[in-house]
C-alpha cells in the first residue's frame, strides 16, 4: 500500500475554466457580475430594470441560466439587450465552461457588463465560480427574514446583497431590521441595497454602484 | 443534485493520481468536506459506486472527514464555530469578518496499490 498526496479541490477543473472566463472579461474591460438568487426572487427584473437605467451610459449583456425554456432570456431580448440562454437540463447550477461557450457567443467589444444568472438556487451555484468579478444574492421580502441564517453558505460568500420588493413589506411578516442584523451579522463586508423592481424605488443607488465598479474595471 | 458530475470529477482526479503513482489499484480515497460546502456525504458514496465501476477504483473506500464552519469575528479576532441561528461572536456579539474554513471539498490523499 502507498499513501499518494493530493490536496486538490474536486472543482479545480470548473476553477481553472473560470480564470480562462475572468481573462477573457478582463481583457474586454467587461464586469462580470454573478446573480444568484431562489426562484422569483427578481433576478431577471434586475437586470431589466439595471438596463433600463443604465440605457446611454453602460452597456449590458446577459447569460440566462435555467433548467429549461427560454422565457426570461425572450423578455431580455425584447428589450434589446444581447443575451444567450443556456438550459442545464437538470444541472441545479452554472458551471465554468457552459459559460464560457456563452461568452464567446456574446459581441464582447460592444459590452461593458455581463450578467450571469444563475439557476435559481440558494444552494450550490455557490460553489461554481464562474468567472465573475461580483457575486451577487437578491433575497426578496416574502422569502423572510431568516434567509441569511438559513443559507449561510450563499450569504458569507457575495459581495454584494440585494434585498429586492421592497414595496411588499407593509403586506408581509418581515422584520427590516432582522433581515439587516443577519446580512451584517454574516458578512460584514457585503454591500447591501434595499430596493424594488416594481417601483423603481432604491434602484438608483444600486445602478450608480455598479457604475462606479464598471469604471474601476476600465482603469 | 450536483452530486453526480462532482463525484465524476472525484474519480477523475483520483484516477490521475493513481496512473502517475503507477498503481494498479486505488483502495481509499481520503476526502475532506466542509460542514459549509453544499455537497451531500452519502449523495457522493451512491455516485462513486456506479461511477467507479469497473475502474481501478471500483470498491475503493471513501473516507470523508468534516471540517466544522470556523469564522473569525472582526472585532476580538476569535475564531469560532457559529451556531444554528446565532453567528455573532459567542465572546464579543461582534460580526463575521470571515470565514475561515469550512468551505473544504477536496481529495486530500489517496491509498493505492
Amino acid at each position: 500500500m502507498k499513501k499518494v498526496e493530493v490536496i486538490t479541490s474536486i472543482l479545480n477543473a470548473n476553477d481553472l475554466v473560470a480564470q480562462e472566463n475572468q481573462g477573457l472579461l478582463r481583457n474586454h474591460h467587461i464586469l462580470g457580475v454573478n446573480l444568484m438568487a431562489s426562484p422569483g426572487a427578481g433576478k431577471t427584473s434586475l437586470i431589466l430594470q439595471t438596463a433600463k437605467a443604465l440605457a446611454g451610459r453602460l452597456r449590458i449583456g446577459v447569460i440566462e441560466g435555467d433548467l429549461a425554456s427560454c422565457i426570461d432570456a425572450d423578455r431580455v431580448a425584447s428589450a434589446d439587450i444581447p443575451v444567450i440562454q443556456i438550459n442545464t437540463g437538470g444541472e441545479c447550477h452554472l458551471d465554468a465552461l457552459t459559460v464560457q461557450k456563452a461568452i464567446k457567443a456574446l459581441p464582447l467589444p460592444e459590452l461593458d457588463i455581463l450578467f450571469i444568472e444563475n439557476v435559481g438556487n440558494l444552494i450550490c451555484p455557490v460553489e461554481f465560480q464562474l468567472g465573475e468579478k461580483i457575486r451577487v444574492v437578491i433575497a426578496s421580502v416574502p422569502e423572510g427574514d431568516d434567509k441569511p441564517y438559513k443559507y449561510p453558505g450563499i450569504f458569507t460568500a457575495v459581495d454584494v446583497v440585494i434585498l429586492n420588493k421592497m414595496d411588499l413589506t407593509p403586506y408581509v411578516d418581515f422584520s427590516l431590521d432582522a433581515m439587516r442584523q443577519g446580512v451584517r451579522t454574516l458578512n460584514q463586508r457585503a454591500k447591501m441595497f434595499e430596493l424594488s423592481c416594481r417601483s423603481g424605488e432604491g434602484i438608483a443607488a444600486w445602478t450608480e454602484w455598479l457604475e462606479s465598479q464598471v469604471h474601476a474595471e476600465k482603469k | 443534485m450536483h452530486e453526480l458530475s462532482a463525484t465524476e470529477q472525484l474519480l477523475n482526479l483520483t484516477l490521475e493520481h493513481a496512473r502517475q503513482a503507477r498503481a494498479v489499484r486505488v483502495l481509499k480515497i481520503n476526502l475532506v468536506l466542509g460542514d459549509l460546502s453544499s455537497f451531500v456525504a452519502e449523495s457522493i458514496r451512491f455516485c462513486f459506486d456506479i461511477l467507479s465501476k469497473g475502474t481501478n477504483a471500483e470498491n475503493a473506500f471513501l473516507s470523508i472527514s468534516r471540517k466544522p464552519a470556523r469564522v473569525r469575528c472582526e472585532k476580538c479576532k476569535d475564531e469560532f464555530t457559529p451556531r444554528e441561528m446565532n453567528w455573532a461572536c459567542p465572546r464579543c456579539n461582534g460580526f463575521i469578518e470571515e470565514v475561515v474554513s469550512g468551505r473544504e471539498f477536496y481529495v486530500e490523499s489517496i491509498e493505492v496499490e
